[in-house]
Formats: structure tokens, sequence, C-alpha cells
């Protein structure tokens, strides 16, 4: 098959995706205790009769449930996902102003995690047996099993009293506000202690699936084969081999983005991050159902792009795969 | 005889094991000068490949170690070269081509690439002159439209193909040795021929040295002008290979040959069943202090079991490490 | 083959077992074997007795304030973790909140377990239209972030334990699923299915009674695992402030002193050092039960 036509049958599959998650939403709504306009208008909201009546012309409520699904399909469809009462703005509005943040401190954290975590995973395989090998294990399980909230307090405790020489709490400060390379400084400046946190458990992970993988791979035909060319250890380990050993990684790393989406909910409310999480737990203490039904629609989004990416990724790097098609 | 282009001298080597310190070769020693194939058979676990990978300065160490003997190039000894220096050599001087070829090539990068980057190396070339020899060699191995093949993966050949992919890899910097370690075993039969008919013809067209290593007498047979037959990490029986198949002396030899029916000089009319050495090679760490064939030979003596048969002549050329020799010509 | 093998084949069929080593006991031995796993145990145990035993050898309400507020530990033998924002004993609410997270992780973890096997099988059995229908539905959860989508089906219901639990397994379990669907897909070709088939059982007997049975090593280290990861959503839900405000636990301890962190660091590391000890505890066995249940790894 060709390239295109892969792209093509894969982009389909992400826009029925997307369609069913506006579906679920829309049962969410409808199966939550209670009367759906009272849920859309929030109880936080302070619904006069007025705002009800409104709601319920405006989503057909008093309609079969099927028009009142392609209603809220139609609505959607045309970017409006709903009112936002507690915030008194429409939901898309309030998220595509939070997204920024959240996508900048998903990626920055995954980025970090890969790339540290396979360093330190093809050191670790050089020596399978030694004590760097032994602590990384140990950290993985560590990193595995300790709650990412808890990591993040314990880096802010630190941070704030021992060391305060990173910002613990949000994104950037208020007096610097004015843009331009001094801006971008003191968000990256802000960043390091969320993204720190939430990469250090993905960084224990890579860790230890790049050094399973690494020597797996080593231990390969095709290794055997580059030292009797005489190429230099460097390069058997650092081309031939990692290039193979990466191809694990590249396909977890698509797996892990919901899972980084909820470790960011958490990280960002422990670091008062203004993203997608701080607006959901604000959305959720305020009953505010449509913004909460909102990000959950941009998070699957989020995932569904980014495991596309992270399909062409695999395709690009794995020959054995781009024409195959099929997984 | 030219002069040799590879020495082995008394070659040992050991490998440390869960069972103790297993000698893996075992005072091996064998030359070959320029345009010979030399064949060394043997079942698995012999010695073959490690004796193969001690040329190349690959045994992985550790658990292995070098515990003596010379392995020279021209001379040059190879055990005491640096790694820098084996470096130089390895793909260059003496290439190898591996027993599998499905899974002996990288699958990540092109055949060209995995060509080119040898040429690079050894000889300096630029990336662009590097994939012209790359094309330039997969036509000399005979791979159709190499023009094509140059950019594509080894997922898109067929086994044959790949073969031939890592034979134009190993000659493609023009090496004096080149090593082959069971090159067919994992091919068609007819595919076979067609590889060792290449070997012969490059090798007349490049006057390299050649060391095949087999378990297939019937190769042996068809491309080696030496033979070396190995047991448990030691030679035993050595010769021309018109000596070792006509006349061979060790019964252990002798079996290898019997398993290929048609060397039988006057077959019978009755076809005897295949036959089958019984058995299995002994752990190499555990091979007392007689002959290592001993429990599974047809003529075993007292005397083997408790005293090793060193190599001795049965004619000029032709050795065999056997009692049975002794018995024969009485010192 | 060689004939020694025939002779012994014809034994007593009772004389069989007495030699063999059932599986069980093998993959038991391997496990003592294996010092992390002992240590995940012991750990495990310890956890289970403070959390179990412990509200009767420290029967202080945690829900009651018995000291001034914010008193760090050490100040007074009587509050050896001292208390919270509200003057509440941080130690009575460590060893009082431990039986609501470890009952919500265990019933999550059961619950998330069975809609992936359930899920897995009927998939990996029966293949073609059930399979595609099953494995889009993985799919589609898969896309979901598991935490945000748990938040949201807590926030729609009321946060009682049970909403938790449930959620959890809800958000949960499609790892499983595709684990078991792999495992039956290479199991149900094996000779013994055939066999079972050719006797006529019947497919719900094939399923659960000949397949699972042979599925259940690797799916019992993933539950093992699964366990941890389940507390760590309860922990994380809390932390959050979605779950039942009315009974105490690890992670509400940790949600409702958020906002007192720089002036009550105890009271929320300690609770959350609870968290970290269960769940490695947890993860200790699992990769125990890892290396002593498949047979591949054993040699390293």
């Amino acid at each position: 098959m060709k390239i295109a036509a892969i792209i093509a049958q894969r982009l389909f599959y992400a826009a029925i995706l997307i369609l069913a998650v506006l579906v679920l939403n829309f049962l969410l709504l409808h199966l939550a205790p209670g009367d759906p306009a009272e849920v859309i208008a929030g109880e936080m909201g302070g619904a006069t009769q007025e705002m009800m009546a409104e709601i319920r012309a405006a989503y057909g409520l008093d309609q079969p449930l099927h028009v009142q699904l392609g209603i809220y399909l139609g609505r959607a469809l045309q970017g409006d996902l709903g009112q936002s009462f507690f915030y008194n703005a429409p939901v898309v509005g309030l998220i595509l102003g939070r997204l920024g943040a959240t996508i900048l401190l998903v990626v920055t954290s995954l980025t970090f995690a890969v790339v540290i975590g396979t360093l330190l995973g093809v050191l670790a395989a050089r020596k399978p047996t030694g004590l760097f090998s032994n602590v990384i294990t140990v950290l993985s399980l560590v990193g595995y099993s300790a709650p990412v909230f808890w990591t993040g307090i314990i880096l802010v405790i630190v941070f704030a009293w021992v060391f305060p020489i990173f910002p613990i709490s949000g994104m950037s400060d208020i007096r610097l506000a004015g843009g331009g390379i001094e801006h971008v400084l003191d968000v990256a400046h802000h960043l390091v202690l969320p993204a720190f946190t939430l990469g250090v458990i993905y960084l224990a992970q890579y860790s230890r699936l790049s050094r399973a993988s690494m020597l797996e791979v080593l231990g390969a035909d095709y290794i055997r084969t580059a030292r009797a060319k005489g190429l230099s250890e460097s390069v058997v380990v650092g081309k031939h081999a990692l290039r193979n050993a990466i191809l694990p990684i590249v396909t977890i790393a698509g797996l892990q983005f919901g899972g980084l989406i909820s470790g960011a909910v958490l990280v960002e409310t422990v670091f008062s991050w203004p993203g997608l999480g701080t607006l959901a737990l604000d959305a959720i203490l305020g009953r505010d159902y449509p913004t909460i039904l909102g990000i959950l629609f941009f998070s699957a989004v989020i995932v569904i792009v980014a495991n596309l990416l992270t399909d062409l990724c695999y395709r690009l790097v794995d020959p054995r795969i781009r024409s195959g098609g099929h997984k | 005889m030219s002069e040799p282009v590879l020495e082995v001298d008394n070659l040992s080597v050991t490998f440390r094991t869960r069972n103790g310190l297993a000698q893996v070769l075992d005072h091996v020693s064998f030359s070959l000068g320029q345009g010979e194939t030399l064949g060394i058979v043997g079942e698995s676990g012999c010695g073959k490949s490690m004796t193969a990978l001690s040329i190349m300065g690959l045994v992985p160490t550790p658990p292995g170690r070098i515990a003596g003997g010379a392995v020279r190039l021209r001379g040059e000894d190879l055990l005491s070269a640096g790694e820098r220096r084996m470096r130089s050599i390895r793909g260059n001087e003496i290439s190898m081509i591996f027993q599998e070829p499905m899974t002996s090539l990288n699958p990540v990068f092109t055949v060209g690439e995995q060509i080119a980057e040898t040429v690079r190396l050894h000889e300096g070339l630029s990336q662009r002159d590097a994939l012209a020899r790359a094309v330039e060699t997969l036509k000399a191995v005979g791979i159709p439209a190499p023009e094509k093949r140059v950019s594509e993966y080894p997922h898109q050949l067929s086994g044959g193909m790949r073969q031939r992919v890592m034979i134009a890899m190993a000659l493609a910097c023009n090496p004096s040795v080149l090593i082959a370690d069971e090159p067919t075993t994992a091919l068609d039969v007819t595919v076979q021929a067609q590889i060792f008919d290449l070997l012969r013809e490059l090798q007349d067209r490049t006057n390299a040295a050649i060391v095949l290593i087999t378990h297939d007498m019937g190769a042996i047979a068809e491309t080696a002008d030496k033979v070396v037959v190995m047991y448990a990490g030691r030679i035993i029986e050595s010769g021309t290979v018109g000596e070792i198949l006509a006349d061979p002396r060790h019964p252990y030899t002798q079996g290898l040959i019997a398993c290929v029916p048609h060397f039988l000089a006057n077959p019978p009319v009755e076809r005897p069943p295949l036959v089958e050495i019984p058995g299995l090679v002994p752990p190499l760490s555990d091979l007392g202090t007689g002959c290592a064939f001993a429990p599974r030979c047809r003529h075993v003596m007292p005397r083997c079991r408790g005293e090793r048969p060193p190599l001795m002549a049965a004619e000029p050329g032709h050795e065999a490490a056997c009692w049975l020799l002794d018995e024969a010509v009485p010192a | 083959m060689t004939g020694t093998e025939q002779v012994a084949a014809p034994e007593e069929p009772g004389a069989a077992p007495l030699k063999v080593e059932s599986p069980i006991r093998e993959a038991w031995r391997m496990f003592l074997r294996n010092g992390s796993a002992i240590a995940g145990l012991v750990l495990l145990i310890g956890v289970i007795l403070v959390t179990f035993i412990g509200p009767q050898v420290y029967p202080v309400d945690p829900f009651e304030i018995v000291w001034a507020p914010l008193t760090p530990p050490g100040v007074d033998a009587s509050i050896p973790f001292g208390t919270d924002y509200l003057g509440r004993d941080v130690l009575a609410g460590i060893i009082h909140g431990g039986r609501a997270t470890l009952a919500v992780g265990a019933s999550a973890a059961i619950l998330t377990v069975l809609i992936g096997i359930v899920v897995g099988a009927l998939a990996g059995f029966y293949g073609g239209f059930v399979d595609e229908i099953l494995m889009r539905l993985t799919e589609f959860f898969q896309v979901l972030p598991p935490l945000l989508f748990a938040m949201v089906l807590v926030a729609l219901f009321t946060p009682t334990l049970t909403t938790v639990a449930v959620a959890i397994g809800v958000v949960s379990w499609t790892q499983t699923a595709r684990l078991t669907r792999a495992e039956f897909l290479k199991l149900k070709q094996l000779e013994y299915v055939t066999a079972a088939r050719a006797i006529g059982s019947r497919n719900g007997r094939i399923i659960w009674r000949v397949i699972l049975p042979n599925a259940l090593p690797p799916l019992i280290v993933s539950a093992t695992l699964i366990i941890g990861v389940a507390i760590l959503f309860e922990a994380g839900l809390s932390f959050l402030g979605l779950s039942d405000p009315n009974v105490m636990s690890w992670g509400l301890m940790i949600g409702s002193s958020r906002s007192y962190i720089i002036d009550s660091w105890w009271a929320v590391t300690l609770p959350g050092a609870a968290i970290f000890i269960t769940v490695l505890s947890v993860s200790l066995i699992g990769d125990g039960l890892n290396d002593a249940l498949n047979p591949k790894l054993r040699e390293r």
C-alpha cells in the first residue's frame, strides 16, 4: 500500500474516533443523574428559569434522543461545545486558552523522558550486571511506584526551602509578561520542575525498556556483522544497535500519551500550571460539566493526533512496516 | 606452496562457564596461501566458529580468553595487535560471511548503505563513490538490477539474495582472507550450489584465501583444497581434500564421510541406511584425559580412554590424531 | 528417538506426579529465590497488618481534632507524625486511611481484570467480527486519558468509594484485554484446544476451563501490577478531591492538605510515603511473579 493511502486510512479512523468521543460525551450528559439541562447549566451557574429554557431550546432537549444527538454533533462540528456557565464563556475558547500550556508540559516531559531514558538504558546495557544497571532497575521501580503528585510535592518542598532556584508555582512571572526572549526564558524556568516531575516516571520506564531492548539487539547477528566490518564500538552501538533498539520505545511512547495527560492533570495541580488539568479540576469543583466534557474531548483528540504521529514516526524508523500497511 | 597469507599457530581459547573452564580451542594450527581454500569441518560446538571469531579478534571477552598461540596475517601477529589495528583489518583485509543471511543484515539500513559503510570506513571514499562501489560489487556477486537493489532493505530480498549481499559486503574492500562460516546452511539446495559457484568464481578473480567452515562434507569436496577436521576444540585430522576423502584415517572423519553416501568408493548395491555417528559432542569443560571421541568410537581401545592421541603423520602432509595410526605403524 | 524413552513411557498412571514438581510449587520456589519479591511480600504483609490491626492498637479517630493545627512531628509523643491544618492526628489518618485505599485499589483491580479478561477472551477466541468490534472498543477507550475520564465519571455521579472503584475499573481494563486477547490467539491453536473441540466441548467450556487456565501466568503478573496502578489512581482522584470526604483515605489526607504543603510537609509526604510503600511492595511482588511464572526468563 502506498504511504498516502495508509495516511488517508489512518486519518479516516481518527475521524471516526473523534466522532465516537463526541457521542460518548453526549451519552455522559444524559447518563448523569438529573435533568440534562441542569447538568449543562451546572449547579454553580445560578441558572435562572430563562437560562434553563434557553438551554432546552438550544440543545433540543424536548425532542427525541436521536434528534438531540444530531443537534449536539452538529453544534460540535461547528466548533461549539457549549457555554461554560461557571466562567460565563464558550467552552472551546476556554480550552484553547489552556491547551498550549498542557501540550508544552506534556511534550517537554516526554522528550526529556525519551532522550535521557534511552541514553541511560543504553549506558546500562553495556554492562548489564554492573552497578549502574542495577541502579537503573531500582530507579525504574521507584519511579513506577511513586505517586506523581507526591514526587511533585516533595520537589516543591525541596525547591521552596532548600534550594530556592526554581519557581514552584505558575507558568510565568507577571512582571515579565511583556513577551520576547525574556518571557520565553521565564516560562522555561517555570517549566523545569513540572516537566521534571512528570518526565521522571516515564524516564524510569524508558531507561528500563531501552536497557532491555538494547540488550536484545546487542545479541543480534547483524551486530556481529557490524563488528566484523571493522566499525568502532561507538558506531556499532550508536548507529546499528540504537536504530533498532529505539523501535519499541517509539511504540510505547505513543501508547503512553493518554497516561501522560492523566499525569499532567496531577502535576498541573501541584505546580498550579495553567493548563487543561487545572481547568478540569476547577470545572469539576464548580460542577461545570460542559467544560469538563470539552476537556475530555480535547485531550482525547490530543491522544488521537499523538497516535497518528507515532504511527508515522514508526514507519519512518522501521522500513519493514513502511510499505506493509498492516500492524 | 606459496608464502602463507594466514597462519594459525597453536591457538588455544578458554571460556568461563557455569561448570568451570572450558577449553574451546586446544592448540589449533593451520595455514593457507593466496588463492587457497581451507575447509574446516565438524559438528556444531566443535570450535569451528570460535576459530573464525578468534581470527577476526571478535571472541567475546569475558567469558572467553585467548589462552595461547598466534594468528598471523602475512607474518603480523593479530593477537597482539591493538584494537585500532584490528578494526582496520576487519572487513578490509580479513572479512567474514555469516551463517544466517536472514538476521545478519541490519533490517533498518538499505543494502547499499551497509556495503558503502565498509568502503567509506576502510578506503575513505565519499558517500557517492562508496555507493557506486556498492552497485559494482552487487553486480559482481550476480545480483540483477543492482542500481535498484542498492536502495532496498534486506526484508525485500530473498534468502539467496541476502547471502549474495553479505558476500558483496565482505568483498567490497578486496580482502586477502575471506572467512565463510556455514554460508549456505540456511539456504535452499539449488541456491547453495549457486553460492559455492560464486565463491569459487570470485576467488579465481581476486585470488583471496578462503576459510570455509561447514559441517557438510559435500561442500568441502567441491570447493576446498585442504581440509581440517575438528572435534571438541581440537584438530583431529588434516590433509589435502583428496587424501582425506579417499583415505580418512580418523574414525570420526570416516563417520562424517559415511554420512554422505555418494562419497563411498564402492557404493554397495544395496544402499545402507543413512549412517549417523551415535552420541553427542561431550561438554568441553569435562573432557577427561583420553581421546574426546572415545565414547562414540567404534574402534575404541583401552588406551584411548586414558591417553590423548597427538596428531601423527599418516603420510606426508596428512595427519590424524588417533591411536589406530600408532598401531598400524609401530614405532 | 532412542529406545529408552519408549521403555520408560508405560508407567503406572498414578506414579508419574510423584516425581514431577507441580508448576505452582515450582513457581513458588522460584518466587522465594527472588530477593526483591520477598522484600515486596514482607512490605505488603506489614502494610496489611498496620491497616487492619493498627486501628485496634491505635484507636485515635482520624477526623478528631486532637492538638493544635500544623504541629510538626516530634513535638509531643502522643502525636508522633504531627497534626494537619485542622489539628487532626496524621498517624491516625495513615493507620485508619489505609483500609479505604486498599479496598478501593483491590476492588478496582478485580473489576479491571474481569472486564479485561472477558473482552480479551471473547475477542481472541471468536476472532472475526466479534474481535473487530471489541478491539475497536478497546482502541476507543485507549484514546481517553484514563485519569481524566475517571474524574469525569466520578464528578458526574456522586463520589463514593464504589463510584471511584467502578470508575477506575471502567477506564483501565484495556491493557488486560489486549494481553488476554494475545494469549488466546496463541493458545487456541494448540493441540489440547483442538482435542477439546474434537470431544465436543462447548465454546464456553473451552474458553473458561481449557484456555483461560493456561493463559493465567501472564495475567496474574499483570493483575498484580494493576493493583498498584489502581491504588495510584485512587490516590490521584482523592488528591484532586474526588473521593468520599467522609471516609479517611491516604489520597484524601494529601488532597485536603494540598494548600498547606509548605506549612505542613509531614501531612502530605507521610501519607504519600504510605502509598509509595504499598505500590512498591505490589510492584516488587509482580516483578518476582514475572520471573517465577515466565520460564523464558528463568535461565538469566
